[in-house]
């Protein structure tokens, strides 16, 4: 024992039974894992659950899908843009000075953020920092939800990351040309090179800011999508196992644990992209 | 008979195609170790440099993902 004296505020007893509480519950789990792939393993081994199956999109009410249909896709959309109000409206409402968990969560997304757009975009990237902040919550809170069991996600497909990185690459286009007129056509001419260079690397530089919003797009869409579609190929593998199915429930718990970490991650890195091409637009001289 | 050729051909280009996925492991690996290496000699410089940090994990990535794009298409848009 580390602790021999009396304990004032009685935490060491309530690691203790937490700690047992643990133990229990470690116990209770391995055993309903044990006993439910004994009573549900398949007689013959198969990969029951097709990967992808989990993208589909579906209507909630009736089967034909027109553009106003409410669908998995909307409704999980409008879930995120309600987590994004509750945490940024109703979690700093009260304006507290010692903030409690919601606020302090807010106050760090918005410092985050806010340092992020100053450091990265220059100071004359500030006003865009309502656009980046907005990117950032709703790709952030899409992809955690998209975490949770039987929920969609959203960030998944290809069509909504593409609206994203689509509305970034025009906007800062227009920005660019707005800003700096033709002299944002500099982009491209690298002055620093030599002059027999310059064209040919003209033409790189023009296929690459192209290339931006595709890669931007489908960098968010792919790591999200192959990381659920590696969750679902794990929990294939509990049809094929039989009685030693809930072994895959280790290697998702790994897998869930490094998606949480994409989830956020992958939200930094469209967001930071973003305040890269900003700059760019902003001091297109190279 | 020619129709099995066909999607033949789209399973090994896919699978060729992943290839390059681990290519930009290679090259993600590679940022990643070389800024440990840095951030290790001069700790101080570090964490003003993640930001750089994750724009080169990006950019190496976005090449893994093109071959990404790539299987993707053979799968499923030929």
């Amino acid at each position: 024992m580390r602790k021999t004296g009396i304990d004032p505020t009685g935490s060491g007893t309530g690691d203790r039974r937490s700690g047992l509480m643990g133990k229990i519950f470690f116990y209770a789990a391995l055993a309903l894992v044990l006993v439910s792939g004994l009573i549900f393993a398949p007689a013959e081994s198969k990969l029951a659950i097709h990967p992808m199956d989990q993208f589909n999109v579906k209507a909630l009410f009736g089967d034909n899908i027109s553009w106003y249909t409410p669908t998995n896709v909307t409704l999980w959309m409008a879930l995120a843009v309600t987590a994004v109000f509750a945490l940024l409206v109703l979690g700093s409402s009260r304006r507290a000075i010692v903030p409690g968990r919601a606020q302090s969560v807010a106050e760090l997304a918005y410092g985050f953020i806010y340092k992020m757009v100053e450091d990265v975009a220059g100071k004359d990237g500030v006003k865009f920092f309502p656009y980046i902040m907005t990117l950032f919550m709703f790709i952030v809170m899409a992809n955690f939800l998209g975490l949770l069991p039987m929920s969609f996600t959203t960030t998944s497909h290809i069509a909504v990351t593409a609206i994203l990185a689509g509305l970034v690459f025009f906007t800062v286009t227009i920005v660019g040309f707005v800003k700096n007129g033709a002299g944002f056509l500099g982009l491209f001419w690298v002055s620093s090179a030599p002059l027999a260079l310059r064209p040919i690397l003209a033409i790189i530089e023009l296929i690459s800011y192209f290339v931006r919003p595709v890669s931007h797009s489908i960098r968010l869409a792919g790591n999200v999508m192959a990381g659920h579609a590696v969750l679902k190929v794990f929990a294939g593998f509990a049809g094929a196992l039989g009685l030693f199915s809930f072994l895959p429930i280790f290697a998702i718990t790994a897998v869930y644990a490094l998606e949480v970490l994409v989830a956020f991650i992958q939200a930094y890195v469209f967001t930071i992209l973003t305040c890269v091409y900003l700059k760019d637009a902003l001091h297109p001289s190279h | 008979m020619e129709g099995d050729i066909a999607q033949l051909g789209q399973f090994i280009g896919a699978g060729l195609a992943a290839i390059g996925s681990g290519a930009a492991a290679i090259g993600v690996g590679h940022v990643a170790g070389n800024f440990l290496a840095g951030a290790l000699r001069n700790p101080s410089a570090a964490a003003g440099q993640t930001a750089t940090l994750f724009i080169g994990i990006a950019f190496a990535e976005a090449l893994g993902i093109f071959s990404f794009l790539v299987a993707l298409l053979l799968m499923f848009a030929v």
